[in-house]
């Protein structure tokens, strides 16, 4: 009897994972954050409710200053689906006008991000989340469970989590509780990249090299996607063939120089680079184990 | 990643992705302390594997300087410690994954703590291996742990064990040493059951026959441990049993269509196969194997589906579709090996949870026949089972479950016990086999007193007094409360003046010392209920401080549960329905509490609900529940 591949044997967990948290919640959602992972988990979603539509909407916890790029694929992919699609900016920060480049990215993070997706889930009463998290992404992640209990105030505490045994997951909850669920928790970044090629799965055009407006801050190169992005004196945007490993919020996302500009060509240009896919966000630079921080503060 | 020299690569990226998109997994766990090099060995497997990039080798080469244990070289421990805590103190204390590949396979490593105190982490990371690799430090030899590790390892029926005798540069590479831990351990393994199992002569530190065959072992002609962990034939007994699927979700997008959705855990479906759909034992044919990629001819154990059935069988989730020639059994009533894992220790004849594939049930367990001592492997009696403790029990479901023993077949005999009030996963079973109804005239009898009473209801005893005013809302609030609790499922008892004025105490009126003999004896008759298991609700103005008291002292600790419904005299005297504010207002009623006999707030009540009209009785009713259910007397 032939062997199932490691694709064919994540795919299947994903998938019985997508089913048991649907089954074992009452209003589950999944985060939608527009970046390659989210399309690989919209992808496992079809794939495990099919001929059904996933039974949940998607929520995405916006901070207007994603690519518009990100903006426009989010609308196709979500009108092809035929999938219902809420998207959520935290309204103070819309009053405050919270950015990057007033108020730095710590701040624009937790505010838009961590806040802005507990509220969400308050207000919608959302009981179980689905998120695209994998544990080689961090070192705290490695430890992450597949459903991981977060309190009403949506804090994670490594000391509260349960063990996880076969393939059986608790997705019980407490008034207030609510679940995170990881159905990729077992992919790595290639894993996800080669799911891509193999099953052809649409991602935003960011991720291939193009010419595109750059300007360097401090080694990094940041796209110039919109007016709201005020130029130092003297700075002038420079067309260069960049394309990105990640996606965030623009200002917080540095691109690299490439000239891969197909699927196969970044997927080689990946194995044989340098630096670790999260380098590129801003985010994660503060200090070691600022994931972990975050993590017990509520960012996903 | 950093430094990888694959020409394949570089040269033809399409043949490259053609090899590594049909690689297959495995999933291994390692055993060992800190001490043994375990962290070393998978953080050297990171590295040989080309898996570590530059950003992290940077980081590694500078914590190594730092915090590093190898003198300033590289600490390849630094790069599989996760959480900060564990960082500064240097041992892991929690089950951690990590990933790494090779052109033939991609690995899965469970890293789990070697210490003593944590059984349930090894349990846990075991529980999905397909593979052990347990370290010895090869000065040190089979010791106490590496017991307790393979004796786990071969309980969570891991069939492939790779004994890696480690630090092997420290007594010199010396062949003697090594064959004298092989036989020692293979002697062991052989009294627990263990059969395939290599053994690998190593050096995490130095690299020794990790990747590479070592030029330092000239003497060892097996395999090095990564072309292993890559060729070893993982003889799927799983693929090769009967079908079984247990069904996790009934899908159905229209009239037309109704599916059965879940992953293969045994066997291979097709079309036209003859099934039996358990508990029920109903039988049918496979119509299709649905897939989002087309129907298939076949589909294998690991795989998810969804299957539809010739004829319209009634079928839901947890039930188990299974091949008919072969099903599993049926039983409420089995011998199982449990794994506790809560922080709280196992209580006998205690309702939990038993979740088994994709099936919830309720649960008590017996108490323990034996526990085992991990360390010895002897068999201790034991009244219960404490956190990291394993031992035998007899396990009693309130439904019947379809099953095979754990050792057929890890997804239809392994199960986990969930706690009714903190929902925390508190074991980790193996299902042995099912009782017959004539070995149950043994079940554990177990003292009948106020615990088993409650717990044979699923709910803690409590006393809920509910004191005010009169016309403050109590019996309103006290109803509604009642109501909800009997709404999910709770045993109760209303306790207020209409109940007990009229009978038990009809000769008593309305004096200071008859409100105190009313009160006590309404205290006396709650702590009967109390210790008969019921939540008792009193619904008494009960104005004064000392037999509050007094009712609350006759209880035990955290049993009374004192609510002041707290309006104010203008408010409680405007609902006046009785017409008992009037009366006493015309002198026609005496010691009538606000009026001319006082009433004493509470100081410290449990719970303090506004009952000025601003909240609803519903809601102030919710308040109630909600602080039953944090308290731990109801079910979350």
């Amino acid at each position: 009897m032939p062997s199932l591949t490691h694709l064919q044997r994540l795919e299947a967990e994903s998938i019985q994972i997508f089913r048991e948290a649907v089954s074992e919640s009452e209003k589950p959602v999944m985060l939608y954050s527009v970046g390659k992972d989210s399309s690989v988990m919209l992808h496992l979603a079809t794939k495990a409710f099919y001929p059904s539509k996933p039974p949940f909407p998607l929520l995405h916890v916006d901070t207007t200053w994603k690519f518009q790029a990100m903006y426009e694929f989010r609308d196709e992919m979500v009108a092809d689906l035929g999938l219902d699609l809420l998207v959520y900016q935290n309204p103070e920060c819309v009053r405050l006008g919270i950015n990057p480049f007033d108020h730095g990215s710590a701040m624009h993070t937790d505010m838009w991000k961590t806040e802005g997706l507990k509220q969400a889930l308050d207000l919608h009463g959302f009981d179980l989340a689905f998120g695209g998290a994998r544990r080689d992404e961090e070192k705290s992640r490695a430890k992450e469970r597949v459903f991981s209990i977060r309190s009403a105030q949506h804090r994670w505490d490594p000391k509260q989590q349960r063990p996880e045994l076969w393939r059986l997951y608790n997705a019980r909850t407490s008034p207030g509780e609510s679940v995170r669920v990881f159905p990729l928790s077992n992919w790595t970044e290639l894993d996800v990249w080669q799911y891509i090629h193999l099953e052809q799965i649409p991602i935003v055009p960011l991720y291939f090299a193009a010419p595109r407006p750059v300007v360097e801050r401090d080694g990094t190169l940041i796209m110039v996607d919109d007016d709201r992005m005020p130029l130092l004196p003297g700075e002038v945007p420079d067309k260069r063939n960049v394309r990105f490993r990640t996606l965030g919020c623009y200002p917080l996302t540095g691109a690299i120089e490439s000239e891969a500009s197909t699927l196969t060509e970044i997927i080689q240009e990946m194995l044989l680079t340098t630096s670790s896919e999260r380098q590129g966000r801003v985010i994660d630079h503060d200090s070691s184990g600022s994931m972990e921080k975050k993590k017990q503060e509520g960012y996903f | 990643m950093a430094h990888i020299s694959n020409d394949l690569l570089a040269t033809d990226i399409d043949e490259y992705l053609k090899v590594h998109e049909h690689k297959t997994m495995l999933r291994f766990i390692t055993c060992g302390s800190v001490d043994d090099g375990k962290s070393t060995l998978i953080g050297r497997m990171l590295y040989d594997s080309k898996l570590v990039f530059e950003d992290h080798l940077a980081a590694l080469e500078s914590d190594s300087k730092k915090v590093g244990t190898q003198g300033g070289e590289l600490d390849f421990a630094l790069l599989v410690d996760g959480l900060a805590a564990e960082r500064e103190q240097g041992i892991t204390i929690d089950v951690a994954y990590r990933f790494f590949s090779t052109e033939r396979r991609k690995f899965i490593v469970a890293d789990t703590p070697g210490h003593e105190q944590y059984t349930r982490n090894m349990v846990t990371g075991a529980s999905t291996a397909e593979l052990a690799v347990i370290l010895i430090d090869a000065r040190k030899g089979v010791l106490t742990q590496t017991r307790r590790h393979s004796f786990l390892v071969s309980l969570l029926g891991i069939r492939h064990v790779v004994l890696a005798v480690n630090k092997l540069d420290l007594v010199d590479y010396s062949q003697e040493v090594f064959d004298s831990v092989e036989a020692d351990y293979r002697a062991f393994a052989k009294e627990i059951g263990l059969e395939d199992i290599v053994c690998i002569p190593m050096s995490a530190l130095r690299g020794d026959n990790i990747t590479e065959p070592s030029e330092n072992t000239p003497w060892y002609t097996g395999p090095t441990l990564i072309s292993h962990l890559e060729s070893v034939e993982i003889a799927d007994v799983v693929h090769a049993g009967p079908l079984r699927l247990p069904v996790q979700w009934v899908n159905r997008p229209d009239l037309d269509f109704r599916g059965f959705s879940g992953q293969i855990v045994g066997g291979v479906v097709h079309p036209g196969d003859r099934v039996r759909i358990l508990p029920s034992g109903r039988e049918s044919v496979v119509a299709r194997v649905v897939t989002f990629d087309g129907d298939l001819d076949e589909a294998v154990a690991g795989q998810s589906v969804t299957l539809t059935l010739t004829d319209e069988v009634d079928v839901s989730r947890g039930d188990v579709i299974a091949a008919a020639t072969d099903p599993p059994g049926v039983a409420d009533q089995f011998e199982a090996h449990v794994v506790w894992m809560g922080e709280q220790e196992m209580l006998p004849g205690r309702p939990y949870l038993l979740k088994i594939g994709a099936r919830t049930v309720g649960a008590t367990l017996a108490q323990p026949k034996y526990k085992v001592n991990v360390n010895t492997l002897e068999h201790t009696a034991a009244k219960t089972l404490e956190l990291n403790e394993i031992g035998v029990c007899n396990i009693n479901l309130d439904r019947a479950v379809p099953f095979d023993a754990y050792r057929e077949n890890r997804d239809m005999g392994g199960f986990i016990l969930i706690d009714r009030f903190t929902n925390g996963t508190v074991a980790a079973g193996l299902l042995h086999f099912a009782l017959r109804r004539a070995d149950n005239v043994h079940w554990q009898a177990i003292e009948v007193d106020k615990e088993a009473r409650s717990a044979i209801k699923g709910q803690r005893p409590a006393l809920v007094w509910f004191t005010g005013l009169s016309g403050a809302g109590k019996s309103t609030i006290a109803n509604i409360v009642e109501r909800k609790l009997h709404e999910q499922g709770r045993h109760t008892y209303l306790l207020d003046g209409d109940n007990v004025r009229h009978g038990l105490n009809k000769d008593l009126g309305f004096t200071d010392a008859d409100r105190v003999e009313n009160i006590r004896r309404v205290a006396e008759v709650a702590k009967l209920m109390v210790d008969g298991g019921l939540i008792v609700l009193a619904s008494f103005i009960s104005p004064f401080r000392a037999e509050r008291r007094m009712a609350r002292e006759l209880l035990g600790e955290g049993e009374f549960v004192e609510v002041f419904v707290d309006s104010s005299l203008a408010v409680a005297e405007s609902r006046d329905r009785k017409g008992l504010y009037a009366k006493a207002r015309r002198g026609e009623l005496v010691h009538f509490t606000g009026i001319d006999s006082p009433y004493e707030d509470p100081e410290d009540p449990e719970i303090h609900l506004d009952a000025s009209g601003a909240v609803s009785a519903e809601d102030a009713a919710d308040q109630v529940i909600a602080y039953l259910r944090s308290a731990g007397i109801i079910p979350g």
